[in-house]
């Protein structure tokens, strides 16, 4: 029996979609028996929803006021301190699972499986490494603790309908006082998950400025989709950091990825090799992104993105 | 504070187009271009900077590999930094490993920061730095896009999922750095001469007494599945009856 503890990803008022998407990485497992951490804040609804999840066979609560905010300083020993009845700790490779499960697997001795992305047996798993560009096989040694953060676009989200037991925990382990939680600034968060939505508009360095990212939110709006950028679109300030996609940016799969005056820089075609249908919009017949895309058309996109948008 | 430890690793330059090779053994890297890994030139930078506002005393530049990253030590003096140490070792040790030289470094050296890339952009690991932070016990504030020093504590804006993250976090501490964080600076040709003349020592892994882990064993690497070749339309209605072909609208 394989027995993993997946830990929680979640703000307080919801679990984090990318939650699901670790317990399916997990459940692949030969003979997997999950049981999933919520870190929270004191009261918080997240340990119900983690136990709706259908896989899921118990929910450890570790409730109280230094859990509310994210710190991966202070989750991680109390994390590994419930890591020793576990061979497995899994957790989401989001930017908050990426800051955590290295410091959980140093403190448990082992290193760790980066970006998960399929299960072959109990111990040898696949990861991407250089920007994608290779899958490697790699085998964790017996005897140890396996610590994974999973490629969460590589995995399907697990349905609800399960109803685990929610039990409380409080490992008895000593919590650093050295890191504080200042604040979030998030963006407006009104439009489509970029990182869950079925359809991503992207626009890259060619929109020119923040007022004609306007285009891309229009096409963005009439088709329903969330709205993604390259690098240099977030570097030039157009748009916020949250919304760039690629190797350092967000890693997604959604069904339909129009991108727009976008060259396909090897960083950028990271973060869309799983989408379904990818549609690039760039006025350079030779830019790399048509060798991936399913649909490409050269043209200004001042010209035809309004067209399409208009179209639709 | 006194010094600033920066990591210098060696790696594929993100220019190239990473080829597997057909035995599968692992990437083709024969005559490819290496340089310093991306993140760790930012990380270099903004210790730097760090020591020309006065916030520091000494930038040490630390590389672990073969003698070959001696190059890119040459290129982190050139760009500024003090005094450089390479790690010899026939085989790179594992992420923990190299967090617990990097520990043993902190603790000879009496470092008051460590600034290293949030991941090396070949095994794409992300996980060196939260393993030092783990095992020297210190804070760790990741994917750093702005580091404000302040005494004893640093102020330290994170990109994450989210947005932007702040928290602050006493020092010693382990920063790792975004894309973000500052544009590097380019290295001139009297710099290159006189970082001829600046210490580079040299320490055996093997020497330092690390206790090591067993690493993830790599067994085979494959190219990613390509893509199916896509279509080429002509115009915008092209495109809309393409998609709908596709049942996409
Ligand atoms: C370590 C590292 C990590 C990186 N991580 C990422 C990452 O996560 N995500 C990412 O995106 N990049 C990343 N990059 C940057 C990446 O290498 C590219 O620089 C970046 O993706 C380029 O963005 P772009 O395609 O918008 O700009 P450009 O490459 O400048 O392309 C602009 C495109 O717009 C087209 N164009 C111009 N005008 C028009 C018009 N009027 N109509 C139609 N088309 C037009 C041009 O033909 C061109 O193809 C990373 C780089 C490094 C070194
Ligand atoms: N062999 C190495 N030599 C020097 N620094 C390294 C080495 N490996 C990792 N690092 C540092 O750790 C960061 C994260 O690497 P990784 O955890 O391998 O993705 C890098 O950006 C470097 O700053």
């Amino acid at each position: 029996m394989a027995k993993v503890l997946v830990v929680a990803e979640h703000d307080g008022q919801a679990l984090n979609p990318g939650t699901a998407r670790t317990v399916a990485g997990a459940a692949a497992l030969p003979d997997a028996e999950i049981a999933v951490a919520v870190f929270c804040g004191p009261a918080s609804r997240v340990p119900a929803e983690a136990a709706c999840l259908a896989p899921v066979g118990s929910v450890l609560c570790v409730a109280s006021e230094r859990n509310a905010a994210p710190l991966a300083a202070v989750i991680a020993p109390q994390l590994a301190a419930l890591a020793d009845d576990y061979d497995y700790v899994f957790g989401p490779s989001t930017t908050f699972g990426k800051d955590l499960m290295p410091r959980v697997a140093a403190l448990l001795g082992v290193n760790q499986v980066s970006d998960l992305m399929s299960v072959e047996d109990a111990r040898t798993f696949k990861r991407p490494v250089y920007a994608g560009n290779a899958i490697v096989t790699v085998r964790v040694p017996e005897g140890r603790k396996v610590v994974a953060t999973v490629r969460t676009a590589s995995w399907p989200a697990v349905g609800a309908g399960g109803s685990a037991a929610v039990e409380q925990r409080s490992p008895d382990v000593e919590l650093p006082t050295h890191t504080r939680y200042v604040g979030l600034d998030a963006g407006d968060s009104d439009r489509p998950d970029l990182q869950t939505a079925h359809r991503v508009v992207s626009g890259g360095r060619a929109l020119g400025s923040s007022e004609n990212f306007d285009i891309v939110f229009a096409l963005a709006d009439k088709l329903g989709a969330a709205v993604g950028a390259s690098r240099a679109a977030v570097d030039a300030g157009y748009v916020p950091n949250d919304m760039q996609v690629g190797q350092t940016g967000k890693i997604i799969a959604p069904e339909l990825y129009v991108a727009i005056g976008i060259s396909g820089a090897i960083q950028h075609l990271t973060g869309i090799k799983d989408a379904g249908t990818i549609v690039a919009i760039n006025k350079d017949g030779e830019a790399p992104i048509f060798e991936v895309a399913d649909i490409g058309l050269v043209a200004d996109l001042f010209k035809a993105v309004p067209e399409l948008t208009e179209a639709l | 504070m006194n010094r600033i430890v920066v990591g210098l690793k060696r790696a594929v330059d993100y220019n190239v187009r990473v080829r597997v090779k057909s035995d599968g053994s692992g990437v083709e890297t024969d005559g490819v271009k290496m340089s310093i890994n991306p993140f760790d030139e930012i990380a270099l930078e903004e210790a730097l900077r760090m020591r020309e506002r006065g916030d520091a005393a000494e930038v040490i530049v630390v590389s672990i590999g073969g003698a070959e990253a001696q190059q890119q030590l040459r290129t982190g003096l050139a760009m500024g930094a003090d005094r450089a140490i390479l790690v010899t070792c026939d085989a790179v040790p594992p992420p923990l490993d190299r967090a617990r030289v990097f520990h043993e470094i902190v603790k000879r050296e009496e470092a008051g920061l460590v600034i290293l890339g949030k991941q090396a952009i070949d095994d794409d690991n992300n996980q060196t730095g939260q393993m030092l932070a783990a095992v020297w016990g210190r804070p760790q504030a990741t994917f750093a896009s702005k580091v404000v020093l302040d005494g004893d504590k640093a102020l330290v804006t994170r990109e994450v999922d989210a947005g932007l993250e702040t928290i602050e976090v006493e020092l010693p501490a382990v920063i790792t750095t975004d894309l973000r964080l500052n544009e590097p600076r380019y290295v001139k040709l009297p710099d290159i001469m006189k970082a001829k003349k600046k210490p580079l020592e040299t320490l055996v892994f093997a020497d330092l007494g690390i206790e090591t882990s067993p690493p993830i064993e790599e067994l085979t690497f494959e190219a990613p599945p390509a893509r199916r070749k896509g279509i080429m339309v002509e115009d915008v209605a092209g495109l809309v009856s393409a998609l709908r072909d596709k049942g996409l609208i």
